[in-house]
């Protein structure tokens, strides 16, 4: 009964705070949104016995995604505000009755695949020590590429922000 | 105990709003927001699947989403950042150009 009071909080936590993201003009209330948004998923893992997801949610996307995306607003201070007439309002308005028409795509696969068996919820076994087992030998190669491209991100990053030396 | 179905539900709802941000919103900062929303809500969902099965490969799988969510934010934004050093302006209706 607790784990399901405690569900529903986080879950109208996460739902609340992904609106408030896409409504709120300024971009530096979307991050700090969005920050609530990553902790509130790692406490849904938490939920879910993933206890590793839930730190590196907190470490990964809470504690370098979101601070990197605080600095992007500040560099780009004078971007921030979305200002002016919006040449293309017609077309955003289609956007709310498309997502809605996806929302209905959505609901109307999980009701004729997941909601139809109700399996009694399994236990992941050994929580971290599972997830590493895995990591380490089955998928052992794409967490070495994993690697390569986190290194080839570094590089295109200095690659792509640095200032012409004339 | 929660059942999965309701974690995938509520994944699916974070999903669509993430959608709904990326087409409503012209500032390229928050549409990248919106994408790790999307992300957030397919690692949600594979969690939930995982746990339905009773294995640990749905957490393996989101670690390895995690990874890649960390190098396209660090590439996107010095994408951005180096198109707002260019135009002096950020709005996704005016970035039609391919070349400079």
């Amino acid at each position: 009964m607790g784990s399901v009071i405690a569900f529903w909080i986080l879950a109208a936590l996460v739902v609340g705070s992904a609106v408030g993201l896409v409504v709120r003009r300024n971009p530096i209330h979307g991050a700090l949104f969005l920050v609530v948004n990553l902790g509130g998923v790692a406490a849904l893992y938490l939920m879910m016995h993933a206890e590793f997801l839930a730190a590196a949610q907190v470490i990964v996307y809470a504690g370098a995604i979101a601070v990197l995306f605080v600095f992007a607003i500040m560099v780009l201070i004078p971007g921030k505000e979305e200002t002016g007439p919006d040449p293309l309002r017609a077309q955003r308005w289609l956007a709310v009755p498309l997502g809605g028409f996806l929302a209905l795509e959505i609901a109307l696969v999980l009701r004729s695949t997941v909601f139809t068996t109700s399996r009694s919820p399994a236990t992941v076994p050994g929580g971290v020590e599972a997830v590493g087992r895995l990591l380490f030998t089955d998928y052992l190669f794409p967490f070495e590429v994993t690697s390569f491209l986190l290194l080839a991100a570094l590089i295109g990053v200095m690659a792509l922000t640095k200032r012409k030396a004339s | 105990m929660v059942p999965e179905s309701h974690y995938v539900a509520l994944s699916a709802v974070l999903f669509v709003i993430g959608v709904v941000g990326v087409l409503i919103r012209r500032n390229p900062l928050v549409i990248f927001m919106s994408i790790e929303l999307m992300l957030n809500a397919a690692n949600l969902a594979l969690v939930a699947f995982g746990q339905r099965h009773g294995t640990a490969q749905g957490q393996a799988l989101v670690f390895f989403v995690m990874c890649v969510a960390a190098a396209e934010v660090a590439v996107g934004l010095a994408i951005i950042v180096s198109i707002f050093r260019m135009r002096r302006r950020l709005s996704v209706d005016e970035l039609s150009l391919m070349r400079w």
